[in-house]
């Protein structure tokens, strides 16, 4: 008998007796009704996001938008002529293989088997996921389990701490932390205190998460860095979920390194990438775990049961724009260098562009975000809602009076952490010259009020 | 030669464990999610290799071989040659041309005004649909009732939500030849014995895959009243609702009175469109339940791709025009299809086997209990005897089907293991002749 009609069944017989207990549990009935059709307990406090929130803010056309990362430059042609190849061929439009299309996966082992210096097995070591999104959702779902902690590096990639958390999993958050006296601020002057990591492993740490380039900041890690976290990752025997998706976005001077690639490191890592940033078509979510089979084929499992299979021509086009590039690979027409090539620019143009306006950026090693320290223009926002941080009320004001949107980086931290990164913004540079252009005015006449 | 043997046996012994502990056993804990623990198999993964192995004509899986209609493939054309913005993220939980046309045209069907923003949710593929219903709304314990025979998947995605699996068969009608998909019912009597406090949902899925039953009004009457009694909901998988056949018609279960409130239904562009390779589906319900399965949506995919969604919204504009018109490819696909199945059916007739005339769908299912041959592999010796007959075909005859118990619980596989299935989604059925 169901739980509503006991309880049905009780309050015909109190009903008797007192009418107010009547109608009492008639709302304990009803009640029990309603609350059959709650949610699992898997979604509790999982449904705020800051996307949702800001991208209705910046869809208004008359917004310049530095907000939510994605390109507003058109993606190289050849890409594009793939996916319409692609998709005149009968086949294409109907299933492929569930955890990668064969060209695919042939593609994508030929490429990060020369980045790796390794053989890649493309069946066995490589899923291919709904965007770079899918594969840390495959690799923490396959892996983090009730009772695991997962450190996660501050500012972190918004959606690790609730999917990690989904799993059932405790984050253990860890700041990178401003060392500098210097006048130009870059990503490289922030630090992970090598004791503070060390302190955060325990015999519970099952995963670390790590993200490099990182955004928001764009730090790119250096050999040593990731030498000390591997390192921890060896001692504590813990896995490692390696967020690659700009790793062809590295500027001048600095260089992306694997760390599946050090020693002991490619058993206990997944690494994860991203077709839509690497060829600018966010919108065609394609992403991929590449790592040892006995890690994949727990990945593959999750896959086989959410999904089971991503689009067919988008993969078949997304080989194509592989295979082109990995013959011109290190030469610079290759696109994965050419794009970092005009990042740089609209990097450093950026930054002019926020300095002259009388703020601080951290110039980034890597990535197409630069977090701007608002400290100085000293704006009041005491008018606004009591109870959030700085930089949300910040960029709410700036989107509402200055046109111009932007994502407060606290979103990016835990609450502990608010206070060291509620004077940052983030902007997104891979915008057409215009849109920094249009930036640029919005900027200027601020100053000059 | 003793003292040798022993450093040989314990050279072996150290390299072993050496082995091991530089490539498999890296964790002296537990390495993978207790999630993911007996829902590894599957039974589409072993029998398309066996497929491709032997180069058999597969008439197994179910996808079409002939191109999707000339209208989506233009309209994907224009998407991706539409301007930058097509290439890049769109709204999370559904493209907006996309929910606004899905909208617009199941409102229609439904009689219910769908609000395209609250009450839908575009997934990649309408298996992504489901499994953010699963994990959406059910919890440890929670029981989900599954009518048997079943998309395979249901059984691991309840496994993997917490949930456990409580199975009803569809039963062939007592005494008359079982010659149609009409004639496997549900017993009310057996369906509502299955109910305890525990259970949460129900899943239905009309018209049925493997066997193509389009669930009557008065069927899906009986469990509605069976959802509204005990408060449960229902998850209505309706991915071939343009495929019926001999005027048979598609009931929405969510349009019963009653019913909006605790049912998800899931749709798919693949099969309306004949493009399985795009993997655009859709959840439409009540906002109160749809929003549960957004927060799975966006803490696992996020978002879907965009271009995909822009031709699918116009395929959707074209077919709210001409509905119910001689033009609209929802007529004139299943038109050409119930020509297939016939010629199908016939075929299957002439030598020997007893195909069961879908009512709806991709697929026939045959009884092959007539059939006289010696399964003497002994490769499947301990297979149940679908398997064995499946494999054997693949090997012997050159043809791949899917052996139908596969989409039974283990508890009544054997019960069910004289039938195989056939997809008939294939122009070239050319060979059968």
């Amino acid at each position: 008998m169901s739980i509503a009609r006991q309880v049905l069944n009780c309050s015909r017989f109190t009903c008797r007796s007192a009418h107010v207990t009547c109608r009492k549990t008639f709302t304990t009935s009803q009640h029990v009704m309603m609350s059959r059709h709650t949610h699992a307990k898997r979604i509790e406090g999982l449904d705020k996001n800051v996307w949702v929130a800001f991208t209705a803010l910046a869809a208004d056309p008359s917004v310049v938008n530095l907000g939510q990362g994605f390109p507003d430059i058109p993606p190289p042609s050849y890409v594009k002529e793939a996916l319409a190849k692609a998709a005149s061929v009968d086949r294409m439009n109907q299933y492929t293989r569930g955890f990668g299309h064969p060209s695919l996966v042939k593609a994508l082992s030929q490429v990060y088997g020369k980045a790796y210096g390794r053989q890649i097995d493309p069946l066995k070591e490589i899923l291919v996921t709904v965007g770079g999104y899918g594969s840390l959702f495959s690799a923490i779902q396959a892996l983090v389990e009730e009772g695991d902690e997962v450190i996660i590096i501050e500012p972190f990639f918004d959606c690790y701490v609730p999917m990690v958390r989904m799993a059932g999993g405790k984050p253990v958050l860890i700041p990178l932390r401003l060392k500098s006296g210097k006048k130009t601020i870059t990503s490289a002057d922030w630090f992970l205190d090598p004791d503070e990591l060390a302190g955060k492993f325990n015999s519970k740490t099952k995963a670390i998460i790590i993200n490099t380039p990182n955004n928001p900041i764009g730090k790119v890690f250096t050999k040593d860095e990731l030498q000390m976290i591997a390192d921890l990752c060896i001692k504590h025997d813990t896995l490692c979920f390696s967020d690659e998706v700009y790793e062809w976005l590295v500027y001048r001077g600095h260089q992306h390194v694997k760390i599946a690639t050090l020693p002991g490191m490619w058993d206990r890592t997944v690494t994860i990438g991203s077709a839509g940033k690497t060829f600018s078509v966010t919108g065609w979510k394609l992403g991929w775990s590449i790592g040892p089979e006995q890690l994949m084929k727990h990945l593959q499992t999750v896959m086989q049961n959410s999904l089971y299979t991503c689009p067919t021509p988008l993969q078949e086009a997304v080989a194509q724009g592989l295979l082109l590039n990995y013959e011109l690979m290190d030469q610079p027409e290759c696109y994965f260098t050419s794009l970092a090539d005009e990042l740089e620019g609209k990097r450093d143009r950026l930054a002019a562009i926020v300095e002259e306006a009388g703020m601080t950026p951290v110039i980034p090693e890597g990535g197409y975000f630069m977090l701007v320290d608002v400290t100085a223009l000293n704006q009041d926002l005491s008018h606004m809602d009591e109870d959030e941080a700085y930089d949300y009320k910040f960029v709410k004001w700036m989107i509402k009076e200055k046109k111009l949107a932007a994502i407060p980086v606290t979103a990016f931290v835990g609450e502990e952490s608010t206070k060291d990164f509620e004077k940052y913004i983030r902007l997104c540079f891979i915008k057409q010259d215009s849109t920094l252009d249009a930036a640029r005015s919005i900027l200027k006449s601020w100053t000059k009020v | 030669m003793g003292i040798i043997r022993n450093i040989a046996a314990s050279l072996v012994l150290l390299r072993q464990s050496s082995v091991k502990n530089n490539h498999k056993v890296i964790m002296s804990r537990r390495l993978h999610a207790r999630r993911t623990d007996g829902v590894d198999k599957n039974v589409w993964v072993e029998f398309t290799q066996l497929a491709a192995d032997y180069k058999a004509v597969n008439l197994g899986q179910g996808f079409p071989d002939f191109s999707p209609p000339q209208f989506i493939q233009e309209a994907f054309c224009k998407a991706i040659n539409g301007g930058p913005q097509m290439h890049q993220y769109t709204r999370a939980f559904g493209h907006p041309p996309l929910v606004k046309s899905l909208a617009k045209f199941f409102s229609r069907i439904v009689v219910q005004d769908i609000d395209p923003l609250e009450d839908i949710l575009v997934t990649v593929g309408a298996y992504q649909a489901l499994f953010c219903a699963f994990q959406g709304l059910i919890d440890e314990g929670d029981e989900v009732i599954i009518i048997e025979p079943f998309f395979d998947c249901y059984q691991p995605m309840v496994v993997m939500a917490g949930g456990k699996a409580v199975y009803v068969p569809l039963r062939p009608r007592e005494g008359s030849a079982i010659l149609s998909s009409g004639d496997w019912v549900l017993s009310a009597d057996e369906l509502a014995s299955k109910i305890t406090p525990r259970t949460k949902a129900i899943v239905i899925n009309t018209p049925n895959n493997p066997l193509g039953k389009v669930y009557k009004t008065e069927e899906l009457q009986m469990i509605a009243d069976l959802c509204i009694k005990h408060n449960l909901l229902c998850f209505s998988d309706e991915v071939y609702e343009w495929l019926t056949y001999d005027g048979a018609k598609h009931i929405k279960i969510a349009s019963l009175p009653g019913m909006w409130e605790r049912t998800v239904t899931v749709g798919s562009a693949g099969k309306t469109f004949s493009a399985t390779g795009w993997k655009v589906g859709w959840a439409i319900g009540s906002g109160n339940i749809i929003k549960y399965m957004k927060t799975i949506h966006q803490n696992s995919v996020y978002h879907c791709a965009t271009a995909a969604q822009e031709a699918v919204a116009h395929g959707f504009e074209r077919e709210y025009e001409l509905f119910g018109t001689p033009e609209s490819y929802f007529q004139q696909l299943p038109t050409m299809l119930h020509h297939k199945r016939k010629k199908l059916a016939s075929c299957l007739e002439s030598v020997g086997l007893q195909p069961i005339m879908p009512e709806g769908g991709y697929f026939m299912v045959t009884d092959i209990s007539s059939v006289k041959v010696d399964l003497n592999d002994l490769s499947t010796k301990d297979e149940l005897y679908d398997f064995r007959f499946v494999k054997w075909l693949i090997k012997e005859k050159g043809l791949a089907t899917i052996p139908v118990s596969a989409f039974y619980s283990p508890e009544h596989s054997k019960e069910f293991d004289k039938y195989i299935r056939f997809c008939f989604v294939k122009v070239n059925l050319t060979f059968l002749t």
